[in-house]
């Protein structure tokens, strides 16, 4: 296995682009060493993303945040501003792995890796988050649904790499929350994962995008699902609604972490808890 | 295969070694550096026995190349005493018999003491998610938060 | 080796909570446990392991791996003894495999290597053909008809006719009428529940460092709850000298009866021996899921007759374990174990030994009888629940005490169930409001506890210091409790003694650290060597007085006169006796071997409240209390993790833990992600209430207390989930998936 640490994207791109065999971005490294550990997957090339230029940045503009791609989850968590304004991605994101964990996970590996239970990324498609993509085209901007095209599969192309997080600035009577179902209180994989973020106006939902994950081959964005809330002070009959919804839209697997029957189940159960607490922050959010 | 030359500080002090890339940093503490105070239980960042502080931050060992530490500041379990003058923690846990086999007790002793220094009052209910990466199987936990507790309020009246 | 009749001995230091003595070590990073030891010229050795389930192994070939740069060895079953017979053919078959591989993780061969990087890489380059043969892991399809039969002619004459060939093993036994027990019950219930394997889920996987040479002599470096066994072990699969081999016990990072097996260090030592370098070999997380002893899985039948005021007329319990590809599953602890709570003139109990594809069951803390009490005491809770009967009440009414005849034949000697029951009772645990969506569950759970084969050395230094050889390695704290029993006997302070676990150069034979023989066995032994040791040190003072030693008495560290017959000398002190022994007749040590066989059994009552969300299936234990009888508590601190532990063990067996195989016979949670033992946010505190009810074969009445622990905990908890979703669970654990199905199922 080769190491490399490239200053710039551009850098990282070429070395990818140029190498053959299985090529593998170090960020965080949780997923990328317990592979290595487990001799799943030994990369013939690793490249570690974090000696470009800003990858540890928070930054906050007019219109949007921009999260580099080696920030952590503890350093996302530790960020007030952004933990105020996304507090459904910041405790997706929180809910990955243990606080050791906490100190290396980013938001870019939890993408990339692929795993349809990944908590972030419910949470970021709720929010409508995109990412930039560097390659040696240039850089595209995308949303992060099209990212994830399977289960360890991603659109990215050879020589490809994830070189930003983009979250849209929130506004007031805005909320998002993030829930997942796990057997223990901590260090489970998600058995289902919900994301929802939404807006009000005079206490009715205008705005509202859901997510679920762990219950397809990807993380789903459930429009349907979203406008059986929108028009609705998210009444009880609302409620079910959204959870038929929910359940409607799965598509998972039987497997150790649980079977289709509870995926199914417990996504409409989900749902509605998540959609409470976005709503509840939306309305303090004044 | 080529071997990378590392430089790193651990407990203060300026080390140096080669290892291979695809050695954890938990590896190059036990076998390079002669640290086996960090234990690997999983080797997968599930059980915490291998925690360690990287630049400050909480980390498993395991779940870091050991060519990610250059330029690193590295704290483990053999950093926390002071000479012969144990850590609170260190005391608080003897006493407390908050340790039976003694495997996961250094993990534990460096997570708990980061969390003390990020959060010198903690409640039971923070201690315990703050260690949920920390996985013990002889004690039940028990001792362990009443020595963290103990040693958190002992602290604070110190301070 | 009876109870002292020093019947209100008044003890100094046993009963206080001293610092353990490997405190200072294990704090700061210094103890050395199995894989913190290193050697001069150390290779490092990896395992290659079958993908299946059960396969012929048609063909080995490790060319390739051999010419790998830095691959000192490889080593087969070739490399082992072709002698050996009965239990050590099965340690040998499963540390190697022979012609077949029967279980996923089953080794089939091992190779040496200059780092453990290029062992791991060589493992890659070895290749095996197998021919895949049917596979069978659940218990009652390997006792099915169409069950493939895992290893012909292994059953013994124990096995009734007729029964599928994977029965290996039989047990009977009972005693009274049934029939007419149940004819004379107001309610019988009857029904069938299933647990799943879990593992002893110790942090440390197993290491080692080996080092044998040609002419036969050889030093290992392990961690185990017992390296005389390994080194008797190690020798015969080996085909060398007992005694040529020295093995020293590291720390061990847990065991829970799980390092009472031996699976790697016959490995190391054969390629230590073809390679004359010391091998270290170290498992991983995933090896020990796969490959070391977890719990059999089990499926049991129970019938229990009550009458309306409680009495339980007659129970009756099939329990059927599968072990792995071995003989071995505790059947008859789980039978016999199963009603010992209770005292029965109508009871039956019957075992079966399974095999299947799966690896060689273990022991795992009080092994077998966790199970029986989950299915016997959710009888009763159902039972208690339908006659509107108070489940503590039920359960004294029908309790086992002094002189009642036990569900598997002997009389009860002192034991102190009913002093458990009546704490529970008392405790404001038992009467505490619940919140809506909670259950309560109590049970009762039993383990016999045990003596062993134990040899203890006590030497003193000229300075008045004691140092304590002990063969029982510490897995828990044992040697503070040692320190705490000497210095008692001694009458010096518990920290003038030092204890140590000696290698097997040093002592006589020692039983592994099992059976929750340590502060029992160990213990006596040790205060019975230094008793041995206060006998020369009062034949010193004799000597020196010039009159009878007979007329000399040990008080509080002091030598004494008698009375005023045996002359008027100033009582002369410890240090001051130890400080002459050169010159009063050499070195003063104190030993004592023996096999005690008065470990006095133990019972355990606990209480569990647990929150179950009817949404999603979810269990949450939110208070829990053990109270259990410890006989003499030496050092409480310890006696009461041991409670802690259990409880916290057997959450986890409860709730979430367990083996999960797929169709084709490989295990799918090979580490602690899926493999889910609690973590710290998902208990609550453990309280603990310590009963002292002596047990008369131990001089101060220690009972075991280790394995007892785990005994009520699924049961409790299964009668607290069972109470608050209104529906009973039946199988473990109870995950969410099936408390959900259980509620959507109920009638």
């Amino acid at each position: 296995m080769e190491y490399h640490k490239p200053g710039s994207f551009e850098e990282a791109t070429e070395l990818a682009n140029k190498n053959a065999g299985i090529i593998r971005f170090l960020a965080g490294g949780t997923d990328v060493l317990v592979q290595l550990r487990s001799d799943i997957i030994t990369p013939d090339v690793l490249i570690d993303m974090k000696y470009i230029n800003g990858v540890k940045d928070i930054i906050e503009n007019d219109d949007e945040w921009q999260i580099g791609v080696a920030v952590s989850g503890a350093e996302m968590s530790e960020h007030e501003k952004l933990a105020q304004e996304w507090p459904g991605i910041i405790e997706a994101m929180d809910l990955i792995g243990s606080t050791q964990v906490q100190g290396r996970a980013t938001l870019a590996g939890n993408l990339c890796n692929g795993s349809p239970a990944a908590d972030s990324v419910p949470s970021l498609i709720a929010a409508a988050a995109q990412v930039s993509i560097t390659g040696p085209k240039g850089v595209r901007k995308i949303n992060v649904e099209d990212v994830p095209i399977g289960p360890g599969k991603t659109s990215l192309k050879k020589g490809e790499v994830l070189s930003a997080i983009h979250l849209p600035k929130r506004t007031n009577n805005q909320g998002d929350a993030y829930l997942r179902f796990i057997p223990r209180t901590e260090m489970d994989i998600a058995v289902v994962g919900c994301a929802v973020s939404l807006e009000i106006k005079n206490e009715i939902i205008i705005k509202a995008r859901v997510s679920l994950g762990a219950v397809a081959p990807t993380a789903l964005l459930l429009e349907n699902a979203a406008e059986k809330i929108i028009g609705s002070k998210l009444e009880n009959k609302a409620l079910e609604h959204l959870a038929e919804e929910a359940s409607k839209a799965c598509n998972p697997i039987n497997d150790k972490r649980g079977t289709i029957e509870f995926r199914t189940h417990v996504a409409g159960v989900l749902a509605k808890r998540t959609a409470k607490i976005a709503y509840d922050r939306a309305r303090e959010n004044k | 295969m080529n071997k990378i030359h590392v430089n790193t500080s651990v407990n203060g002090d300026n080390l140096e070694f080669l290892c291979d890339p695809r050695e954890t940093l938990l590896d190059a503490l036990r076998d390079r550096l002669n640290l086996t105070g960090a234990k690997e239980g999983c080797g997968t960042g599930d059980c915490g026995a291998c925690s360690v502080t990287l630049d400050d931050r909480l980390v498993c060992s395991c779940l870091v190349l050991g060519v990610e530490a250059e330029g690193k500041s590295i704290g483990t379990v053999e950093g926390i005493a002071e000479g012969e003058n144990l850590h609170p923690l260190q005391q608080k846990f003897i006493e407390h018999a908050a340790l039976q086999c003694g495997i996961c007790t250094p993990g534990i002793l460096v997570a708990t003491k980061a969390l003390l220094e990020k959060n010198p009052d903690p409640t039971e209910t923070e201690v315990r998610y703050w260690l949920a990466g920390n996985l013990c199987r002889c004690t039940g936990y028990d001792k362990i938060i009443k020595a963290v507790m103990d040693t958190a309020r002992d602290l604070r009246e110190a301070s | 080796m009876a109870l002292d009749n020093q019947k209100n001995r008044e003890f100094k230091i046993v009963g206080t909570r001293p610092d353990r003595p490997d405190g200072l070590d294990k704090v700061t990073g210094r103890a050395k446990f199995g894989a913190d030891a290193y050697a001069t010229g150390m290779l490092h050795a990896a395992i290659l392991r079958s993908p299946h389930a059960h396969a012929k192994i048609i063909r080995i070939s490790t060319e390739k791996a051999e010419k790998l740069p830095g691959v000192k060895a490889i080593v087969t079953r070739e490399d082992f003894s072709k002698k050996v017979t009965g239990e050590n053919w099965n340690v040998l078959e499963n540390v190697m495999a022979g012609d077949t591989a029967l279980y996923d993780g089953h080794a089939i061969a091992a190779v040496a290597a200059t780092s453990s990087l290029i062992a791991r890489d060589a493992l890659k380059l070895m290749e095996v053909e197998y021919e895949i043969l049917p596979h069978v892991t659940d218990v009652d399809k390997a006792m099915g008809k169409s069950a493939p039969v895992i290893r012909a002619g292994a059953s013994d004459k124990s096995v009734p006719e007729g029964l599928h060939p994977n029965v290996v093993r039989y047990h009977e036994s009972g005693h009274g009428d049934l029939s007419a027990g149940f004819e004379a019950a107001d309610l019988v219930i009857e029904d069938t529940f299933k647990t799943e394997a879990t593992h002893q889920g110790y942090i440390e996987p197993h290491a080692c460092l080996a080092q044998l040479g040609g002419d036969g002599k050889g030093e290992l470096w392990c961690c185990t709850q017992g390296h005389f066994h390994v080194q008797k072990t190690c020798a015969a699969l080996l085909d060398i000298e007992t005694s040529a081999l020295r093995v020293t016990a590291s720390e061990i990072g847990g065991g829970f009866g799980g390092k009472t097996a031996i699976f790697i260090e016959p490995v190391a030592l054969a390629l230590s021996r073809k390679t004359n370098r010391p091998v270290k070999l170290v498992m991983n997380r995933s090896e020990v899921f796969r490959a070391t002893g977890p719990t059999s899985s089990t499926s049991m039948d129970i019938k229990i007759g009550m009458k309306k005021d409680g009495t339980i007329t007659a129970g009756s319990g099939v329990f059927r374990l599968q072990g792995g590809a071995f003989p071995g599953a505790p059947m008859e602890f789980t039978a016999m174990c199963a009603f010992a709570p209770y005292n029965l003139e109508n009871v039956k109990q019957i075992g079966y030994d399974v095999l299947s594809n799966r690896p060689k069951q273990a022991a795992y803390r009080a092994p077998g009888s966790p199970m029986a009490a989950f299915a016997v005491e959710s009888i009763i809770d159902e039972l208690c629940n339908r006659l509107e009967l108070d489940p503590i009440e039920v359960r004294l009414k029908n309790a086992s005490r002094e002189g009642t005849k036990a569900s598997f034949g002997p009389k009860w000697d002192r034991i102190g169930l009913v002093e458990c029951l009546e704490a529970a009772k008392q405790h404001p645990h038992y009467s505490a409001p619940l919140k809506k969506g909670q259950g309560r569950g109590v049970s009762s759970g039993f383990w016999f506890n045990h003596g062993g084969e134990t040899a203890v050395t006590l030497a003193l230094s000229e300075d008045g210091t004691a140092a304590l050889s002990v063969g029982t390695p510490d897995i828990g704290g044992s040697r503070a409790s040692m320190c705490q029993m000497a210095a008692e006997e001694l009458g010096i302070s518990y920290d003038k003694v030092r204890t140590t676990i000696a290698d097997t150069a040093t002592l006589g034979y020692n039983e592994v650290s099992h059976g929750s023989r340590v502060t029992y066995a160990s213990g006596l032994a040790t205060i019975k060597a230094a008793r041995d040791a206060v006998k020369k040190l009062c034949a010193r003072a004799a000597k020196k007085w010039n009159i009878d030693e007979e007329a000399v008495i040990w008080e509080d560290g002091f030598a004494k006169p008698s009375g005023p017959n045996a002359g008027d000398f100033e009582p002369i002190p410890l240090a001051k006796l130890t400080k002459s022994m050169g010159r009063t007749g050499g070195p003063i040590v104190g030993h004592f071997e023996a096999t005690p066989e008065g470990a006095g059994v133990s019972f355990a009552t606990h209480i569990v409240d647990a929150e179950v969300d009817q949404e999603t299936g979810r269990a949450h234990v939110v208070r829990y209390t053990v109270v259990q009888d410890a006989g003499k508590a030496i050092h409480p601190s310890y006696v009461e993790g041991q409670y802690q532990g259990g409880a916290a063990q057997g959450i986890g067996w409860a709730l979430n833990e367990e083996y999960i195989y797929g169709e084709d016979g490989r295990l799918q949670n090979t580490g602690f992600l899926d493999y889910r033992i609690p973590v710290a946010s998902d208990l609550p505190m453990i309280d603990t209430v310590i009963i002292e009810v002596a047990n008369p074969g131990h001089p101060y009445g220690v009972r075991g207390v280790g394995e007892t622990s785990i005994c009520p905990p699924l049961a409790a908890i299964a009668n607290a989930v069972s109470n608050a979703a209104g529906v009973r669970l039946k199988e473990l654990p109870m995950s969410p998936v099936r408390i959900l199905e259980a509620i959507k199922n109920k009638t």
